[in-house]
């Protein structure tokens, strides 16, 4: 009986590292990908500034809260504009941004292509 | 395709990408943060700053009247400067000053008040920040006129004899 009491405890106690290390990651994964506004050149997860480390805890409450990873962006990006973000999200303003390496890289692989296809014949 | 035509497409593809990057040149790469956006103000909870109770923000900006929202705390140097305005604004009618001390001792934070005045009505704490955050703010001083539970004005550090001018219009 008591090593049933044993295990039960064991487990929860593990079980809760799990999930507390799993927000941990979450939470750096979020805050790397967000700018410091008032500190440009370095992101959330860098800073040090007061207006940093009040977004981290901001970013752990919204976490421990069950919110999401866009969801807590979408937030901040209503709060402080599209910047806030390092990896800005696809929209009408951002579609070029996100296609232009595609395009060059289909483009450069045709080019390429030709020329290989051209010396054949 | 003939082979004449790969250096034209390179051509053109080198004067798009340099038309590109030269216009992105000239676009500014330091960050403006918009102050006249209308927005909503947010909903949140705080605990007030001399008394041990909790307070909801649907209390505080209830009625149909002009707030003055203004992010303080002791430790802040420029909030000492822009004290002066808070208290001229404070015997307008149509405005109430709400305070939102952040990040402070409640000691120093009485202290300040004692030597410089109370221009607030009420006072709510934002120990860890976050409620600044929910507000969108960048640091402190930061100063918010809202009106119908909207944000129509912020002012992004102390405010000055310009800010305070446009307050005194917009709140009349």
């Amino acid at each position: 009986m008591k090593l049933i009491k044993y295990s039960i405890i064991i487990f929860f106690v593990l079980n809760f590292n799990l999930i507390s290390a799993q927000d941990k990651k979450l939470e750096t994964k979020i805050t790397k990908n967000l700018r410091c506004l008032i500190c440009q050149g370095q992101s959330v997860y860098d800073s040090d500034s007061e207006f940093a480390d009040s977004i981290r805890i901001f970013v752990e409450k919204k976490i421990s809260e069950g919110e999401s990873e866009k969801q807590i962006y979408g937030y901040l990006k209503d709060k402080y504009g599209e910047w806030i973000l390092y990896e800005p999200q696809f929209s009408k303003k951002t579609y070029f941004l996100w296609l232009l390496p595609i395009l060059m890289f289909v483009l450069g692989g045709a080019i390429i292509l030709k020329i290989f296809y051209l010396k054949k014949n | 395709m003939k082979i004449k035509t790969l250096p034209i497409l390179f051509i053109i593809i080198f004067v798009i990408m340099f038309f590109l990057f030269f216009k992105g040149l000239q676009n500014s790469n330091i960050y403006t943060p918009q102050t006249n956006n209308e927005k909503d103000i947010p909903s949140f909870k705080a605990k007030m700053f001399d008394i041990d109770n909790e307070i909801n923000s649907e209390e505080i900006f209830k009625n149909n009247k002009f707030y003055l929202m203004n992010i303080w705390a002791s430790w802040c140097l420029p909030c000492r400067d822009e004290h002066i305005f808070l208290m001229k604004l404070s015997k307008q009618k149509s405005v109430e000053i709400i305070g939102l001390n952040y990040k402070d001792d409640n000691k120093k934070a009485k202290k300040f008040l004692k030597k410089l005045n109370n221009p607030y009505k009420i006072i709510f704490s934002d120990k860890d920040g976050t409620i600044a955050i929910e507000w969108g703010a960048y640091g402190i001083p930061e100063t918010f006129l809202i009106y119908d539970k909207k944000i129509i004005k912020k002012i992004i550090g102390p405010i000055n004899d310009e800010s305070f001018l446009e307050i005194k219009r917009l709140i009349q």
